[in-house]
């Protein structure tokens, strides 16, 4: 009997896919050359990239770091590259990064800003991540990490330097055992960031904060007995009382008596580079927040005083530019106040800086309330949730969440917005600092370095910014989609 | 230097244009401080150095008022002005001084309601051109593309000066000053125009520096000072006489170097009231009778201030000019001390 049938008993081997299927040439197939006029696109893209990078690139590459002006920096490209060579002058940076980072500020006194920063972001780990500890503690220790390498670049003294790392160390440590406790330094940064840019007497800041503990402890005795609004309204009224009356003579009393706790006094106009762009823009953006949520509630109120005057204020912020918000600021408010009154430039412009940031900020929230089904303050309202429980509990969790981007975008256009302010002779670091720069006749002839410099520090910052606000909006996904 | 003034009509028109500061002697002295209105950065006449301190042509001017009212060149707070903010911010009184190289016009004078005391720097408008355009004077520049900041006088300036001699330009209008020299470098422009000082100090900076002119013409009258406000003439005179005593001294020969020696040995009566050794020509302004010793003492005279910030031994290298001496053929002429 013929064994006429055949049975495999062994699978064949899967065969390769046909070349063009597979890998980086189906890959090219697919996205780059599917069709003649993609091919086209294709090689112009090319071609436009090599163009950038062949004109760019000598420049770049012959750049020198290390010179005393840009005639040097000319014959020192000319003699290594040959006559006729381009090349960037970064010594120009080199020997003025100081000026684009700090401004004027005493040179000594470096620690304190950097300090400041670092805190800047121990201060953010607990809200940025909800106390999660890991993330948390990670933000913190980096945060000490770049602190202490910063700090030892700009040479800055062992003491200080030692200080700086122990305290650090501190917090990290804090961050890992305790995260939610890290939320107290959140509170206290204000303070410690103002004591430590502006230095002075440690106690002005201290009863600034004593106010804000005042207002709180007033309020919780007081919310129970008559009520959340009229709670907040003696609240609020009792911490003016303090800072309008008492509080100059308790805090002057013990700027006497206990003088040693304070720093050198560093005035508002030897602020300048990223250390103003920084400072109106952290204060602007946290001060921007709550400020806009309140509008925000204030806008879809039913009281009518409420409501007319969050509409007044928003659709007049929004109506006029910046500019104009700024030359405010700097010339129109100084008829207002009585002559001779020193009312600080910088403080001046942080203030309406922040009020034109809340306005956009209050109408992306609405953005987000808009966005939440009716039903949501209906379910509150069912669960007999006041008022500000609803809000707290249900309602702006959820808006928020909807608005990330929009808050985000708008905190990164605030923040390269402060640029303005070289309009109002202010020292910004791309138009300010530069200009200050480009006087001294040595570095006149620089034209793009400083644009790039300053450029790829703003960069950084905002893509930062981008970035977690991808990461939030990932973490908070939990809804319809 | 001549932006437009919009914002300082505005603020001379507003309240307080007749609100009066008599007293600005006071207020510096009760304050202890000079505030000084000054460039943001302006090569040569002001701007800060790498350590963040104001140096300049006009920075040593305030230094020196700061000297004659206080006694200390160190007691000046220099506060940056831009083009617009630098008017409103004198007539609101942010600024007891405006050191601004601001142009003296008349509706200036008059309308906004500031005096300029004195011209510490007679400039006017100029141009550049590349040697191989084979221009020798801006007459033979028609049709020629000429690179000019926007909004400032300099633009009105250029038009009369090439309708008047019946020539025609293109203009390429830009933001600021270097801007403008990048554009003119970059080859959009065949000429570049500011005041002359501007481009001398830009001129110094090219790498061919060589294969650059600048033209013979002075198409306009820049005269740079200080400026304070209406009403309170006694510190106008305080800030004129400031800037005389400096003048003087130059005509005299008192430089920073040989000052104390001319104090202990001068027999001339003029150099002897002007240092105080005599009368009491300070205590006239409300000021000690060493007031002008102490303006000297600061970075000397008028001469030595000039060849320090702008002069030939700098890059600059701007010559006198208008602003030589009288006795050398210039404009600056200082009344007698007596």
């Amino acid at each position: 009997m013929s064994n006429s049938h055949f049975v495999r008993t062994q699978m064949l081997p899967p065969q390769k896919p046909p070349v063009g299927e597979t890998g980086v040439i189906k890959w090219m197939r697919e996205n780059l050359f599917s069709n003649w006029f993609n091919t086209l696109l294709t090689f112009l893209g090319l071609w436009a990239v090599y163009a950038l990078v062949s004109g760019s690139a000598p420049w770049f590459l012959n750049g020198v770091w290390t010179a005393s002006s840009v005639d040097e920096c000319r014959a020192i490209i000319a003699a290594s590259a040959g006559e006729g060579a381009s090349g960037a002058c970064w010594a120009m940076i080199n020997e003025r990064w100081h000026q684009f980072m700090f401004g004027f500020f005493d040179r000594e006194e470096y620690w304190r800003p950097l300090l400041a920063f670092g805190l800047l972001f121990v201060a953010l780990s607990p809200v940025l991540y909800f106390n999660l500890r890991r993330p948390t503690m990670i933000m913190t220790a980096g945060a000490g990490v770049v602190l202490v390498m910063l700090l030892w670049a700009v040479g800055t003294d062992g003491w200080h330097l030692s200080l700086a790392a122990v305290l650090m160390a501190a917090l990290a440590a804090l961050a890992w055992v305790a995260p939610k406790k890290l939320l107290w330094v959140t509170l206290a940064f204000p303070a410690t960031a103002f004591f430590l840019l502006w230095g002075g007497s440690v106690w002005a800041p201290i009863g600034v904060m004593l106010g804000f503990g005042i207002a709180v402890l007033v309020w919780r005795s007081l919310v129970s007995v008559i009520g959340v609004s009229p709670a907040a309204g003696v609240a609020a009224l009792t911490a003016l009382i303090w800072w309008g009356f008492v509080q100059g003579h308790v805090t002057g009393f013990l700027a006497n008596a206990l003088p040693f706790f304070s720093l050198p006094a560093e005035d508002s106009d030897r602020f300048g580079g990223f250390l103003l762009s920084f400072v109106i823009g952290v204060s602007a953006i946290s001060a921007s927040l709550p400020i806009g949520i309140l509008l925000a509630l204030g806008r879809r109120s039913d009281m009518f005083l409420i409501k007319t005057l969050s509409v007044g204020f928003i659709e007049f912020v929004r109506g006029v530019p910046l500019i104009t918000m700024l030359f405010t600021a700097s010339l129109l408010l100084q008829y207002f106040l009585p002559p001779q009154t020193n009312f600080d430039l910088i403080l001046r412009v942080i203030i309406l800086v922040s009020l034109f940031a809340s306005a956009y900020i209050a109408e992306v929230i609405r953005g987000g309330l808009a966005a939440l089904p009716r039903g949501q303050q209906e379910a509150a309202d069912s669960l007999g949730l006041d008022y500000w429980q609803a809000q707290r509990l249900i309602i702006m969790p959820q808006a928020l969440k909807v608005a990330i981007p929009g808050i985000v975008s708008s905190f990164i256009g605030l923040f390269k917005d402060t640029t303005l302010v070289a309009l109002v002779g202010l020292a910004d670091p791309l138009q300010g600092v530069t200009k200050v720069v480009k006087a001294d006749i040595a570095w006149k002839a620089a034209y793009w370095e400083p644009f790039i410099f300053v450029g790829a520090i703003f960069f950084i910052f905002c893509f930062s910014m981008s970035r977690y606000s991808m990461y939030l909006e990932q973490k908070l996904k939990t809804d319809h989609r | 230097m001549k932006k437009s003034v919009f914002l300082g009509t505005l603020a001379a028109t507003t309240v307080l244009s007749g609100a009066v500061f008599a007293a600005t002697l006071d207020d510096v002295k009760a304050r202890g401080e000079l505030i000084c209105g000054a460039n943001t950065g302006l090569t040569g006449f002001a701007a800060p150095d790498a350590n963040g301190e104001y140096q300049g042509f006009d920075a040593a001017l305030c230094k020196a008022v700061a000297a004659a009212v206080l006694g200390d060149p160190t007691k000046v707070k220099f506060v940056p002005l831009t083009g617009e903010t630098r008017f409103t911010a004198l007539a609101s009184g942010e600024v007891d001084l405006l050191v601004r190289n601001s142009t003296w016009t008349y509706s200036r004078d008059t309308d906004l309601k500031f005096d300029f005391v004195a011209v510490n720097y007679y400039d006017g408008q100029g141009f550049m051109v590349k040697k191989d355009l084979g221009v020798a004077s801006a007459k033979e520049l028609d049709g020629a593309t000429v690179c000019i900041q926007t909004g400032t006088t300099t633009e009105l300036n250029l038009a009369d000066f090439f309708k008047s001699n019946n020539i025609t330009y293109t203009p390429v209008t830009v933001v600021d000053d270097t801007e403008a020299a990048n554009q003119y470098l970059a080859g959009a422009c065949d000429a570049y125009t500011t005041d002359a000082s501007g481009l001398a100090a830009t001129r110094a900076t090219l790498a061919d520096a060589e294969n650059h002119i600048i033209l013979p013409e002075i198409i306009s009258k820049e005269p740079l000072g200080p400026v304070v406000r209406h009403g309170d003439n006694n510190w106008g005179d305080i800030v004129r006489w400031t800037y005389y005593a400096l003048l003087i001294a130059e005509e005299k020969g008192i430089t920073k170097a040989n000052l104390e020696e001319v104090a202990a040995s001068t027999t001339d009566p003029e150099t002897r009231r002007l240092l105080g050794l005599e009368g009491e020509m300070g205590v006239m302004m409300g000021l000690d009778n060493n007031w002008a010793k102490n303006a000297i003492a600061v970075s000397g005279n008028y001469g030595e201030i000039f060849e320090a910030n702008l002069g030939t031994s700098t890059p600059i290298g701007l010559a006198r000019g208008l602003n030589a001496l009288w006795t050398q053929g210039g404009l600056q002429y200082a009344p007698p001390v007596r």
